[in-house]
This record gives C-alpha cells, sequence and structure tokens, in this order.
C-alpha cells in the first residue's frame, strides 16, 4: 500500500500512468455515457407527473454529485499535500478545480432550465440552490487565488488551505433539502430504503454517473499530466523523454 | 511531535473550527435560511404579518375556484393540520394540480386570506411511469398523492 503511494508520487511514474490509463478511462467513459443517454432519453418511460421534462435529471444529477465529489477529491489531496509536503497532491488538487467548477456551472444551468417549467422560476433563494452557487464561488475563489501566486508552492499551500476550509459546505449541500424546508425535492437515491425512482428509470441514471465519473478520470489523466510538464519542466527526466520522441 | 504530525494536527483544527462556526451560525440563522413556513406556523402567528413570506403545503382536493370571468384562482392550503386561504391572480406554474405541493409568496391579508405574488410548485422526491403511478393508486399507496390527471383546467371548470 504505501509503496504504491510512494511510487505514485514520483512524477515520472505518475506521469506515464496518467496516460497508460487515459484511453481505458476515456473509451469506457464514452461508451457509458452513449448507453446511458439513450436509456436516458428513449428507453426510460416518461414520469407520470414530470412527462417528458424530468429527463433533466440525466445530466443535471450526476453533474450535481461530482461537483460535490470533485469538491471533496480536491480538498483531500489538498490536505494530502499540506501534510506530507507532497507536491503531485498538490498538483491533484490544482487540476480538479477547473472540472469541479464547469460541473458545478452545468448543475447550475440545467438546474435553472429544469426549474422554469417544474416550479415556475428560473432560480429561488433556496438552502440547496444557495448552497450550490456558493460552491461555485469557493471553485472560483480557489482558482483566483492560486492564479495570484507567481510561486508554485506558495500558491499550493495558500489554496490548499482554502480547499480544506470549504469543505465545510459539502455536507450542507447535500443535506440541505433534509434539514431545511425547502422548494427543492428530497434525495430519491441516497437515502435508507429504497431508491423513491422507478427501475425503469434508476439504471440510465446509475450508468450516466458512472460515465461521468471514468470522464472525470479520462480528463484528470491529462489535466494531471499537464500540471506535471509545468511544474516539471526543468527536470531532467523530462528532457530525456520529450528530446528522444 | 513531528512536524507532519504538526500539520496534521492543524488541518484537523482549522476543520473543526470553521465547521464548529458554520454550525453555530446556521444555528442562529435557522429562521432566515428558512424558505417557507407552513399553514401550521401561520396559524400560530410565527409568519410576519408586515412583510412578503412564503407559505408551503398541499392545494387541498376540491378547493380549487376560480370566480367566474377573472383571473383570479383561489385555493385551500393544508399542511394537514391547519389550512390556509390563498388567492393568486397570474399564470400558474404546469405542476400545480389539487393535491400537489406548492409554495406561494405574498402577504397576510387583515381577513386572513393569504395574496399571493408568486406560487411555485414543488414536486417530490419520486420518479414512476404513468402505469406505476395507476397501480399505486389503486392500491392507496400514499406516495401517489395526484389524482389521476386533473390539470388546472379540469379543476377551475369543476
Amino acid at each position: 500500500m504505501w509503496l504504491w503511494f510512494h511510487k505514485l508520487s514520483s512524477p515520472p511514474y505518475a506521469y506515464r500512468t496518467a496516460g497508460r490509463l487515459r484511453p481505458w478511462f476515456l473509451w469506457s467513459a464514452i461508451l457509458l455515457l452513449a448507453i446511458g443517454t439513450f436509456g436516458g432519453l428513449v428507453l426510460a418511460p416518461e414520469d407520470y407527473q414530470q412527462k417528458d421534462a424530468f429527463r433533466i435529471i440525466y445530466v443535471h444529477v450526476p453533474s450535481a454529485s461530482m461537483s460535490l465529489m470533485v469538491y471533496v477529491a480536491m480538498a483531500i489531496a489538498a490536505a494530502i499535500g499540506l501534510i506530507w509536503r507532497m507536491k503531485l497532491a498538490h498538483a491533484f488538487a490544482a487540476a480538479c478545480a477547473p472540472v469541479g467548477a464547469w460541473f458545478t456551472a452545468l448543475t447550475l444551468v440545467t438546474g435553472s432550465i429544469y426549474g422554469k417549467p417544474m416550479w415556475g422560476t428560473w432560480w429561488a433563494w433556496d438552502p440547496r440552490l444557495t448552497s450550490e452557487l456558493i460552491l461555485l464561488f469557493l471553485y472560483l475563489g480557489y482558482l483566483a487565488l492560486r492564479a495570484s501566486f507567481e510561486d508554485t508552492q506558495r500558491a499550493d499551500r495558500a489554496s490548499a488551505i482554502l480547499a480544506i476550509v470549504g469543505v465545510v459546505n459539502v455536507p450542507i449541500v447535500k443535506y440541505s433539502v433534509v434539514w431545511w424546508n425547502s422548494l427543492h425535492q428530497g434525495p430519491s437515491i441516497s437515502k435508507l430504503g429504497a431508491p423513491s425512482i422507478d427501475p425503469s428509470m434508476l439504471w440510465p441514471l446509475l450508468v450516466m454517473m458512472a460515465g461521468f465519473v471514468l470522464y472525470f478520470a479520462a480528463v484528470m489523466c491529462d489535466r494531471i499530466r499537464g500540471e506535471i510538464l509545468r511544474r516539471e519542466r526543468n527536470a531532467s527526466w523530462l528532457s530525456e523523454i520529450t528530446v528522444g520522441t | 511531535m513531528t512536524p507532519r504530525r504538526r500539520r496534521m494536527l492543524l488541518v484537523g483544527l482549522i476543520l473543526l473550527g470553521v465547521s464548529g462556526a458554520v454550525a453555530l451560525a446556521l444555528t442562529a440563522f435557522q429562521e432566515n435560511i428558512l424558505y417557507y413556513y407552513t399553514p401550521s406556523d401561520v396559524s400560530a402567528g410565527k409568519a410576519p404579518q408586515d412583510r412578503l413570506f412564503r407559505v408551503g403545503g398541499m392545494v387541498m382536493a376540491g378547493s380549487f375556484q376560480r370566480p367566474p370571468g377573472s383571473l383570479e384562482a383561489r385555493f385551500v392550503l393544508t399542511d394537514y393540520e391547519k389550512d390556509i386561504t390563498v388567492s393568486y391572480t397570474g399564470v400558474l406554474p404546469d405542476l400545480f394540480r389539487e393535491g400537489q405541493g406548492i409554495i406561494a409568496r405574498g402577504r397576510l391579508g387583515e381577513d386572513g386570506i393569504f395574496v399571493a405574488e408568486e406560487v411555485l410548485a414543488k414536486h417530490d422526491e419520486n420518479y414512476m411511469p404513468p402505469h406505476v403511478a395507476d397501480t399505486l393508486r389503486k392500491q392507496g399507496d400514499p406516495r401517489v398523492t395526484t389524482p389521476i390527471a386533473t390539470s388546472t383546467a379540469d379543476a377551475a371548470s369543476e
């Protein structure tokens, strides 16, 4: 376990591993997203109340769950980087942020498009919507903070603190619909007992969620390689592999 | 204590401190975060008298009326304990029907009628195809609250 951890923290090894894994993640993501889209738009029956409009959940729900998952991954990586002084963990956190910000933006936009016909409004200052908006600002703040430092190491440490502090917002987003009266409906899948969504509608959603995770993994392989290239631009191992090709 | 231990402790303390502060702040602001009041809250006098607020509940079956020749809609909002009569002039959202959960924003009038400026429909976390809904409805499953295919138009023509 620890050997693997140390090996992965070496930039050349991580660079090669990410390059090798990338096509696997990418192709399985494309496959799952295609199956999930077809299942969600064609095979799943319409909802008894919301008719066809409910189908936006096949994009809205996976991107919402990714917006939280990516933030947690980013905060854990930032904490590891801070505690163990591991540069690669900082590189991982830095690579996460723009992707997470896009997932959050996608959640807000699809939610808004969903909200207009169903609730009757594009936006409401509801606890769930507001905390998700704060999540977007946390991502943007993290990116802005990083950009304000010339020195990568100082940017790493300062932004890591922000990432860790911001993680308290994640349970607030997740449980806002349970803790307070909210316009947004409660959880359908992640609750005790059976999911309150029919199996014929549930499976494309789960496939889409898996597809989103794999897509994130594929994008991260590229982004982590970019981060490593930028950080290690003067390292000898890099000139060896780039001059060789 | 090694430097690494110290940093670990520091990260732990930051997390503890921030979550403690946020938990206290959220508890203190509980009232302000409250998105809507229930009819029970309103009848207990918890809702503000002098400003706009939101009230949420179910549209009581058989309560929808539209005075002839007007766009005004009148219905009773209930949380199965207390009721409140709501009056609203304007376009109702698609999901609005009797038995549906809705949230209305407006003021409480002198006569106890809530005059809404905006009506939003809430939908629940249950998703199912129509035939499953029909079966559950026949079995009297509480998850299916809406009667079969009552649209606003149907309700209005009653």
